[in-house]
């Protein structure tokens, strides 16, 4: 049956694809580096399943627009309660599930107890833990009760782990997804491809594509040539390296934009001799991040001397809390009682930016008696390793989180950092919805980890995309994981 | 005869049980927490334990290899832990791509291997010997995703004749799947060619200096007629021991060149789950080699019996 339906949906495509030849294109073809392991976002934390879903076939009630800006979704409108306790969603009207069933609260209802219940396997459980109840008034009205006032409730609700799923279907999500977006899942192609197509009844604005479909290359040389030979129109987030291919050609557009992505170099805090915070300035000092951002980034990377994302409205720069100066970062470590330094290891995650980075901290190290011991580790051991057994000293890694500051507070998150000022600052921050208040509050926490040089700050990811020059409505930022089909389309 | 039988297929279990013992032991030794891997870091410690319990990871060894077999025994490889569908569905939808490369990539390096080891034979010491023994010695030197990178830039990025990689399904458009397969085929087939054509050369070389060869040039055959008719024959051995050899490494050893073609095959399939640390899937693919490859000797020990009597009474 279902073989019969994906067979005749292929070949109504094959004859729209023909008889659309003539005029302008309405399809996209998306080299994506990474397959999913499967396609439920609220089962996973994998970034490819976002890439292909999020806001494409899944939506949430609300949605995060390219800027980082929280956008009516699924909830036409809300009203949020004096104490910041009480939200109250409307619901768009005639909305359906790809697989013809009705969305309404129930729905949501359903959504959220299944992230919070006993038995869930979703991978940001933690954001929604302040949800204490959720009430179907009517059909189209939904009451979301919090424990505690949440600044950014709104905006974690718009994330792809909280898109809306519906009874009926939540259970295959992961070979066969179900959502309210503008694109139905047609077809996996395991190893090689995803296709989605236009979802016709969908409530919404009506796309511009009518298909797309994601290519799996995860050879870097392959996207490249995939590339330059019109196989595939473009990547959301190529390899800085590859870029000078493209950027002089005048049929591809390199968009270069912001992510999350705060990359540091993270430091075992609970360990000796990083406890101690001589050898952490020492450290500090022995950062060159433009040679790193050089290195690893091409150039692409910006800067960082606290953990959060330079086009923040909060944002502070603290670059020069410790500047590069190698001569201070020996004195130091001698006052820290190492004035022959120490030998440490570095555990790298298999990602680019990390083995690049390594290189050139180690050999900077070096200089001020710091011996580096690189150990390069797959995903799985260094999940295991460094972040479950926090058995590690140092290492290198990309947190991709928006907004994310709030992990120094916690004492058993895995760079062991413990500061009972910073948490109650935290605890503060979480309660307070003044916008004033709130940025004074994130701009002392960012100073204060700066100042303590918790971890290494090096620089923040650049997202660089390549696609065809007449292709148009693509995000240049990565606000949240996703390549946001809603805007792509055609121009001539 | 069955007693000769009995013994081989007995042979064949114990080897079967033996390799599921050791590759469940090495798979369960590997750092790295499975559900961590799916839900990331973020995921909260009960989260991750609700994973494990789904995952059924929790169990004791013992417990999830006895299974595993038994699951097995009813032919259930168990369902992939991260993709959620049936090991052996997976597998066979990968085979559809696999198999077809393997056979055209072994024709291919037949068609082209052997010929031209034959004219390197017929001139010994010559200059074309020595000009085809240096293309095939670079043959053999140069990796095979470097060929598919160098076929890739001409025929799919300059000339634009065929695709960059990927694979159409065979249901879907024949022609388009074979054509996604012609390229990596070759990529594959250049290299075992060159292979094919030193060892064809050796043995014909080897065979020319052997008795019987002399014996038939005494009959009053020219050297030529001699070595068709009785020295090619002889040298086909050891060339069909090393073709065997490559068409095992071929079925599982093609996983970077469908990573430059990003083809949806078997190689990639059992990285890919090491990657992720899907322990049913990586496990049931590798027995499932195993199994292939001993039931092959199998097949081929009991041939052997049928053909030879004496390995048949040593055997009883």
């Amino acid at each position: 049956m279902r073989v019969t339906k994906s067979l005749a949906l292929a070949s109504a495509g094959l004859l729209l694809a023909t008889s659309l030849a003539m005029a302008q294109s309405t399809e996209i073809r998306v080299g994506a580096p990474l397959e999913p392991p499967a396609l439920d976002p609220t089962a996973g934390a994998a970034e490819a399943i976002d890439v292909v879903v999020y806001q494409n076939v899944f939506e949430g009630l609300t949605r995060i627009d390219q800027n980082g800006a929280v956008q009516s979704g699924l909830a036409s409108e809300w009203t949020i309660s004096e104490d910041g306790l009480t939200y109250d969603f409307k619901l768009h009207d005639g909305v359906t599930f790809h697989d013809g069933t009705s969305f309404d609260a129930e729905d949501v209802k359903f959504t959220f107890d299944r992230i919070l219940a006993e038995n869930s396997v979703n991978a940001q459980k933690a954001l929604y833990e302040a949800i204490e109840s959720v009430t179907v008034v009517d059909p189209l009205t939904v009451e979301i009760k919090l424990s505690r006032p949440d600044g950014l409730f709104l905006f974690n609700i718009g994330r792809g782990d909280a898109v809306i799923v519906a009874p009926e279907s939540a259970e295959n999500n992961a070979t066969q997804p179900i959502g309210t977006g503008p694109f139905a899942f047609v077809q996996w192609d395991r190893g090689s491809r995803v296709i989605l197509e236009q979802y016709g009844p969908y409530w919404g604005e009506k796309p511009a594509l009518t298909k797309a479909t994601y290519v799996f290359i995860s050879d870097m040389a392959t996207m490249t040539n995939a590339l330059l030979a019109g196989d595939v129109d473009g990547t959301y987030n190529f390899s800085a390296e590859a870029l000078p291919v493209f950027e002089n050609n005048p049929q591809f557009k390199v968009l270069v934009g912001t992510t999350e992505g705060e990359t540091i170099l993270s430091t075992n805090n609970a360990k000796e001799p990083f406890n101690k915070l001589e050898v952490r300035q020492a450290m500090a000092h022995a950062i060159n991040r433009q040679e790193i951002i050089d290195g690893a980034t091409y150039g692409y990377g910006v800067p960082i001397g606290s953990h959060f994302a330079p086009h923040n409205p909060y944002y502070i720069d603290l670059t020069n809390t410790y500047p590069f100066d190698l001569d201070k970062a020996k004195e130091l470590l001698a006052q820290a009682g190492y004035p022959d330094g120490f030998s440490a290891t570095l555990k790298l995650p298999p990602v680019n930016y990390a083995t690049v980075s390594g290189q050139i901290i180690a050999s900077d190290f070096a200089k001020i008696g710091i011996k580096l011991e690189l150990i390069n580790m797959e995903w799985a051991q260094w999940l295991e390793d460094v972040f479950a057994n926090k058995d590690f000293d140092l290492t290198i890694i990309s947190h991709v989180e928006p907004f994310d500051i709030g992990i120094y507070a916690n004492p058993d998150y895995y760079f062991g950092y413990n500061n009972p000022e910073f948490q109650a600052l935290n605890e503060t921050l979480n309660a307070t919805t003044d916008e004033a208040k709130r940025k004074e509050l994130a701009q002392e926490m960012q100073t204060i980890i700066a100042k303590d040089a918790v971890n290494g700050y090096l620089f923040e990811l650049a997202q660089t995309g390549v696609w065809n020059a007449k292709l148009d409505g693509m995000w240049q930022n990565a606000p949240v994981e996703g390549v946001v089909l809603r805007d792509v389309h055609w121009v001539e | 005869m069955t007693l000769y039988i009995l013994r081989r297929l007995a042979g064949f279990l114990v080897t079967l049980l033996i390799a599921a013992a050791v590759i469940f032991l090495l798979l369960d030794l590997l750092p790295g927490d499975p559900a961590r891997f799916i839900l990331g870091i973020n995921a909260t410690p009960e989260s991750v334990a609700a994973l494990r319990l789904q995952m059924g990871l929790d169990d004791p060894a013992i417990l999830r290899f006895g299974n595993w077999l038994l699951g097995m025994f009813r032919g259930d490889f168990g369902m992939s832990q991260t993709q959620k569908l049936p090991v052996a569905d997976l597998i066979a939808a990968r085979m559809a791509v696999t198999l077809p490369l393997t056979l055209f990539a072994m024709v291919v390096s037949i068609v082209i291997g052997l010929p031209l080891g034959i004219l390197a034979a017929m001139h010994r010491g010559k200059p074309l010997d020595t000009i085809l023994m240096v293309i095939a010695q670079a043959g053999v030197a140069v990796p095979n995703f470097w060929f598919g990178m160098l076929l890739t830039l001409l025929f799919a990025v300059i000339l634009r004749w065929l695709p960059t990689g990927g694979f159409t399904p065979w249901h879907e458009n024949p022609i388009a799947a074979f054509r996604g397969l012609l390229l990596p085929g070759l990529a594959l087939a250049l290299p075992q060619a060159a292979i094919l054509a030193r060892v064809m050369r050796t043995a014909l070389v080897d065979v020319s200096t052997q008795d019987f060869i002399r014996t038939a040039r005494a009959k009053g055959m020219t050297f030529g007629q001699a070595m068709w008719r009785h020295g090619v024959r002889n040298a086909f051995l050891p060339v069909l021991t090393i073709l065997g050899l490559q068409f095992a490494f071929l079925i599982a050893g093609t996983i970077i060149v469908e990573n430059v073609f990003f083809l949806p095959g078997l190689g990639r399939l059992i990285a890919t789950a090491v990657t992720e640390r899907d322990l049913v899937l990586v496990r049931s693919a590798t027995i499932i080699l195993v199994l292939a490859v001993s039931a092959t000797m199998l097949i081929v020990d009991i041939a052997y019996g049928f053909v030879d009597p004496r390995l048949r009474e040593r055997g009883a």
